[in-house]
């Protein structure tokens, strides 16, 4: 059975992205047999946060528009060769795909993949709307901030309103802020929000340094948001794994982090 | 009695809680907002359930959503005509 979740957010730069690639890999090297649709059109990034930039023939601008099959726009993973990505157009903008085109392309994907991922632009127009219409079920990615957290509600409102199950990911907590009571914490925006939480993702300069690299982050062992983005996959195949407490780097941690390299 | 916590300057609110108040304030009003269809049914099914007792002005009866410091209440004013005969005679 195939499982198609939406990844957004509402507000921009909150890690949509970056949960979309990392869930991919994380699926994939569970050997799930996955495909990653960016529909950023004009905005694409999600190629680059997988290293395949260099290797986008087709998009889905063209796939909807008829002018190539689905499985020719295809870029296949070279290290997980179960993890596809669908890449967008990077000249087109959002007006170029109907929601309706988009539906009709999800369903037809389907019986291929164990995972369809859709990583959504930020914004409630249309981008939106081509993004969520296929989705099974969203994931609402927010920072522990204000304006972030508002911002998603008004994207939950609009998901109860289409029907779809929602999930909720807590991206860039600094634990030293929340410890100091300057920062929002995942019990508190879960009290807001009222949402089932399956993720709290330290704010983490190994995300930077692997995006850098094209080599997303769950798969590296000595991170903790790499870790976080495990516990995510996890609850996504199901699995029921408490969460761990935040870190706050001890004096000696953080002197290291300061002059070691 | 004498408040040492504030005599020592013992904690005023954080920041992380005035954000998780003023965002719990916010949203309610987002979501009111949004959906003025919503205050409309409420004001339709209370309209219903007075009007059991009482005979009520539904042209000049407002309801709204309003706020104090820390806490969102639903004000109704509700002009009433006269009391309904039956009034307290319902099951
Ligand atoms: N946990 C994290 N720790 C540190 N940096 C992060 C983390 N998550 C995301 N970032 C950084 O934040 C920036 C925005 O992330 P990303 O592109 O995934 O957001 P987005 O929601 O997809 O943005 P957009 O709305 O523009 O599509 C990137 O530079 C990314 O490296
Ligand atoms: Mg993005």
């Amino acid at each position: 059975m195939s499982e198609v979740i939406v990844i957004t957010s509402g507000k921009g730069g909150v890690g949509k992205t970056t949960t979309t690639a990392n869930l991919g890999v994380g699926l994939a090297s569970r050997g799930k047999k996955v495909v990653l649709i960016d529909t950023d059109t004009g905005l694409r990034n999600l190629d680059l946060l997988l290293g395949l930039e260099r290797r986008i023939v087709y998009t889905l601008v063209d796939v909807v528009q008829k002018r190539v099959n689905y499985g020719q726009a295809l870029v296949r993973h070279k290290k997980y060769t179960n993890l596809f990505l669908l890449p967008t157009s990077q000249v087109a903008d959002k007006t170029a795909i109907e929601p309706a085109q988009m539906l009709e392309l999800v369903e037809a994907m389907k019986s291929e993949f164990d995972y369809i991922l859709i990583d959504c632009p930020a914004g409630i127009e249309q981008g939106y709307e081509t993004a969520v219409i296929g989705a099974d079920w969203a994931i609402v990615v927010t920072n522990p901030e204000i304006s972030a957290v508002r911002d998603a509600d008004k994207i939950i409102g609009k998901l109860q309103a289409a029907n779809k199950k929602i999930k909720l990911v807590v991206n860039r907590i600094r634990p030293q802020m929340v410890k100091d009571g300057t920062m929002l914490d995942m019990t508190a925006i879960d009290d807001i929000l009222s949402l089932e939480c399956i993720g709290q993702v330290p704010d983490d300069d190994k995300v930077v340094d692997s995006a850098n690299r094209g080599v997303p982050v769950v798969e590296s062992k000595d991170s903790a948001a790499g870790e976080a983005y495990r516990d995510i996959v996890g609850r996504v195949c199901g699995e029921d794994i408490p969460f761990k407490p935040l870190e706050v780097e001890t004096f000696w941690q953080r002197l290291k982090h300061v002059f070691g390299r | 009695m004498f408040d040492f916590l504030k005599i020592f300057g013992g904690k005023s609110e954080s920041s992380s809680e005035q954000a998780h108040k003023r965002l719990k304030f916010v949203l309610i009003h987002d979501r009111a907002n949004v959906s003025p269809e919503v205050m409309e049914h409420i004001k339709n099914d209370i309209i219903k359930v007075i009007s059991h007792y009482m005979e009520i002005d539904q042209k000049a009866m407002e309801i709204s959503l309003e706020n104090d410091q820390d806490a969102v209440a639903l004000v109704a004013n509700i002009p009433v005509n006269r009391m309904r005969p039956v009034a307290g005679h319902r099951r």
